[in-house]
């Protein structure tokens, strides 16, 4: 095998008996990929046996041999043709092992389905054509297999044919061929044959040849998922490095590229590498670094694009086609943990639209849930808005797959961006305002009591210490002026409120949440809360506000990075004397009358 | 991208997603040419740096050249080098062939238990000094449960049945029946408290990919595994009671590379010098199931 000769993965999928192992066995056989004297082995075998000799045998015989040490896989097999090498990935067609065969199939380019002429389309010849529709693998071809059984009539591959089609169409897989074989007989598998003298076609062997090896992926907008952002100070490197793998597209050096959904914006500087020729370009495949020309705070996760192309969806809401095969079935009362990209989020079942059952063929519009091994069209949602594509415009971005109770259990493709008017989180204040039994006491009694107004006061910044000391600096000053104002820094609710939330990227999210809801209680009993928050971005913030209301949010913040997309009340700098600053937040509260004009 | 730069993306971006998402993680090194490989590709992942510790397990019948070799590369390349060893086994000699212990036992005692116990911490760890220069006991006694490992899926049965992302229960079992689905480079990185997991950023090379990829970067091996001048070189390295080394002349990477494409190793398995392989039928799935790498 040379290194510089292209390489395919095919996948041969199908229901279960209709020939897979005899197909592959055939062709490794009548391609001499077979290592030396083992079909006669495997023959006298057979013979000894008192067995008809069977090409499935020369797959078992290879994985026999595979545990005493030589190189053959089970789940792959290799052989080349003039053109190029294959790995032919050998899927399993029990459902028991659809994880295997998704896991198998998810590599490959090419994928052939192998339907029995005499047993006809079975449930998992569609599942699996559903599968390969889903695993967004392109070219397709049909294997009409065990001809011999029914004669090399035309009219069964015909009927096979125009059913099996029209049941792809509907999925939107088109393929490129139907081939009527027999595994068994080598009929249309590495040469044409006079049994099928109606048939013009390729062979098998020619259709691997004939598989393209395109890769749309450089035509396509530049997505860079930051996998992980590193500063290796302590070695002595102060590089600030965006680390990730190129998805689709290309960007060089001095490209101005914007993350998303944070929206802040920046240029290339460098593309770095270690051991690698200097490089200023970069396209898909790549798994890079790079720095850029001004800093700007992003966490891992975001998805870069570049400014001048097509922009990424942004969204707390989409509309997508899930496959779902964990043990227990997707619910709408149960949060899951969403992986698209580098974003990890939380996740929300919203509603299914509809379910395709593999073995009716028929799809089912009442379903509250998602069982295993159904395909189900739903309406997902993340608490906070996320980067993604539609899969029919930039696959690797949109697509994701979904954990539930530390396992990948769904994978699915996004197919439509939804506007997110009725955020779950929006239900949640409605039908939890709806619940609260206020006490006698008013609002407005409490602030002619109290001498001010009830507020949520959140300090947001990148600088956590001038942050922190700016907040406690407001609540020494309110409460000299016998206001009832109370800071609390969030990392005090860890050990306590929040101590049971598992430490993982999505947890922010549950902080987060905790936190607003506390100060709706807080604000409620008449004071002035006082938070402060590093990395928080202007969803936090929304969120914060929103879990507030009915009271209100005041956000101020302390440092020249700032909220994107969001207008804090009031903008402070980190270097700020904590007087001035402090001054500038009592004027504040003057002027939204939270405090009278006399007081302070 | 050719096949090579394909291979090394992957790896490449599995690793990040490893250091990503497992706080305590570790990369064992073996002083083979494929966890060398996967030590050189850290380095491209983490832009020249490695920063996690590289476990050894030092079974002392490792060949001389190995340990000289590895000591070499740490001070090198400045590298957190962790040694952890079964020091009772040793004294008390329950070794092959100095005790009554087979080849699979002696595996399962120097490697498997020595791993096992070095990963959670419950025996002593040796780590390198970089200032002063030698190995002094480790003061961290705390579990690792991300374990970055050189297996390959074409060395042997067993080993094509593992993922990218392996889980292993308490007890470093593997349920090979019921894996984790990886897809769209996505991979099983949540974890029950208590399990942990194994990450083969090197699953999908071959043997001759290692050697090709040794090549065109200039990795720097053990000498071991090229012909000295006497018609014998290692390809496959272990412990000396074990490990045999093949005929061969082949002096150099290039050699090397020549003699897998089209001479007599071309259809030889890699592993067949290594005898604790032939003991029994599933020798290494057993040893495997048990913790071994």
């Amino acid at each position: 095998m040379s290194a510089e000769m292209e390489q395919v993965n095919v996948v041969v999928v199908g229901h279960v008996d209709h020939g897979k192992s005899t197909l592959i066995g055939r062709l490794l056989a009548d391609t001499q990929s077979l290592p030396q004297g083992k079909l006669d082995q495997v023959r006298a075998m057979c013979a000894r046996n008192a067995k008809p000799f069977e090409y499935a045998f020369l797959l078992d015989a290879l994985k026999d041999e595979q545990s005493q040490g030589i190189t053959i896989d089970t789940a792959r097999c290799f052989f080349k043709t003039a053109k190029r090498r294959y790995i032919i990935i050998d899927a399993p067609g029990h459902i028991e092992f659809l994880k295997n065969m998704i896991t198998g199939a998810a590599r490959a380019d090419a994928a052939f389905i192998v339907i029995d002429a005499e047993e006809g389309i079975k449930e998992n010849s569609r599942r699996h054509g559903y599968m390969v529709s889903m695993l967004g693998i392109g070219q397709v071809s049909v294997l009409v297999n065990k001809m011999d059984l029914v004669g090399y009539r035309k009219e069964v591959f015909d009927e096979i044919k125009s059913e099996y089609a029209d049941f792809l169409g509907r999925l939107n897989v088109h393929p490129v061929s139907f081939i009527p074989i027999s595994a068994f007989k080598g009929v249309n598998v590495a040469s044409t044959s006079e049994r099928t003298p109606w048939y013009r076609g390729r062979t098998v062997l020619e259709q691997f040849d004939a598989f393209e090896k395109g890769d749309e992926r450089i035509s396509l907008p530049f997505r860079f998922p930051v996998q992980d952002i590193y500063k290796f100070t302590e070695d002595g490197d102060a590089r600030r490095i965006f680390a990730g793998t190129v998805e689709t597209g290309k960007v060089k050096t001095g490209d101005e590229i914007v993350f998303l959904p944070s929206g802040k914006r920046s240029r290339i500087g460098t593309i770095e590498g270690f051991n690698a020729p200097g490089r200023t370009t970069v396209g898909p495949g790549a798994a890079v670094g790079f720095t850029l020309q001004a800093q700007v705070y992003v966490k891992p996760g975001e998805l870069m694009a570049k400014a001048s192309e097509a922009q990424p969806h942004v969204s707390s809401r989409f509309r997508a086609n899930l496959f779902w095969m964990g043990r227990n079935p997707m619910i709408r009362e149960k949060k899951y943990k969403l992986k698209l990209g580098a974003a990890r989020a939380s996740l929300r079942l919203i509603d299914v639209i509809n379910v395709l059952d593999a073995s009716e063929l028929s799809s089912v519009t009442n379903k509250k849930q998602v069982d295993r091994h159904d395909v189900a069209e739903c309406i997902l949602e993340t608490p906070k808005p996320i980067a993604f594509d539609l899969v029919h415009q930039v696959k690797p971005t949109g697509r994701f797959v979904v954990v539930d109770a530390n396992e990948i259990a769904g994978a699915g493709i996004v197919l439509e961006s939804i506007a997110d008017e009725n955020s779950t989180l929006k239900h949640h204040v409605r039908d939890r305002e709806f619940a609260w039994k206020g006490s006698a006491i008013s609002a407005d009694e409490r602030t002619g009591a109290y001498g001010h107004g009830a507020k949520f006061v959140v300090f947001a910044g990148a600088d956590a210490a001038r942050t922190e000391a700016m907040a406690m600096a407001l609540e020494k000053r309110l409460f000299d002026g016998k206001f009832k104002a109370y800071y609390l820094r969030p990392d005090s609710l860890m050990k306590g409120l929040d101590a049971d939330i598992e430490p993982d990227e999505v947890a922010r999210e549950e902080h987060i949440r905790r936190l607003g809801e506390l100060a709706r209680i807080l604000t409620g009993s008449g004071q002035i809360f006082i938070t402060s928050l590093t990395e928080a971005d202007e969803y936090d913030v929304r969120i914060l506000e929103l879990l507030n209301k009915p009271n209100e949010i005041i956000v101020i913040n302390t440092g020249a990075e700032g909220l994107k997309n969001y207008v804090a009340a009031l903008n402070l700098s980190e270097w700020m004397d904590l007087n001035e600053a402090v001054d500038r937040a009592c004027a504040l509260l003057r002027e939204k009358k939270v405090i009278l004009e006399y007081q302070i | 991208m050719t096949h090579l730069e394909k291979l090394e993306a992957t790896s490449v971006h599995i690793l990040r997603e490893a250091y990503r998402e497992f706080k305590s993680l570790v990369m064992l090194w073996s002083i083979g040419k494929d966890s060398t490989v996967l030590l050189w590709l850290a380095r491209k992942a983490f832009f020249g740096h490695v920063p996690l510790p590289l476990v050894h397990i030092d079974t002392t019948f490792k060949i001389p050249e190995m340990i000289a070799y590895r000591d070499t590369l740490a001070r090198q390349w400045r590298l957190n080098m962790i040694v952890g060893k079964n020091t009772q086994a040793i004294a008390e000699k329950r070794t092959f062939p100095d005790g009554k212990l087979s080849r699979l036992e002696c595996c399962k005692v120097l490697k498997s238990e020595a791993l096992k116990h070095t990963l959670s911490g419950d025996w002593t760890r040796f780590r390198l000094d970089n200032k002063l220069g030698k190995y002094v006991e480790d003061t961290n006694k705390e579990p690792y449960t991300g374990v970055i490992v050189g297996a390959r899926a074409d060395e042997e049965g067993s080993r094509s049945k593992e993922r990218y992302f392996s889980p292993r229960d308490r007890d470093s079992e593997w349920d090979i029946g019921d894996q984790p689905p990886e897809l769209w480079g996505q991979y099983k990185t949540d974890f029950a408290p208590g399990t942990h997991v194994r990450v083969h950023p090197l699953l999908d090379w071959t043997e001759l990919d290692i050697w090709e990829y040794i090549g065109k970067e200039h990795i720097p091996v053990v000498p071991l595994y090229f012909n000295q001048g006497d018609g014998k070189r290692y390809r496959s390295l272990g412990c000396w009671p074990c490990t045999a080394p093949v005929e061969s002349t082949a002096g150099n990477v290039q050699e090397v590379i020549e003699e897998l494409k089209t001479g007599k190793f071309s259809n030889i398995a890699e592993r067949s010098g290594r005898e604790q392989d032939k003991e029994d039928g599933g020798g290494l799935e057993t040893l495997r199931r048990g913790g071994y790498m």
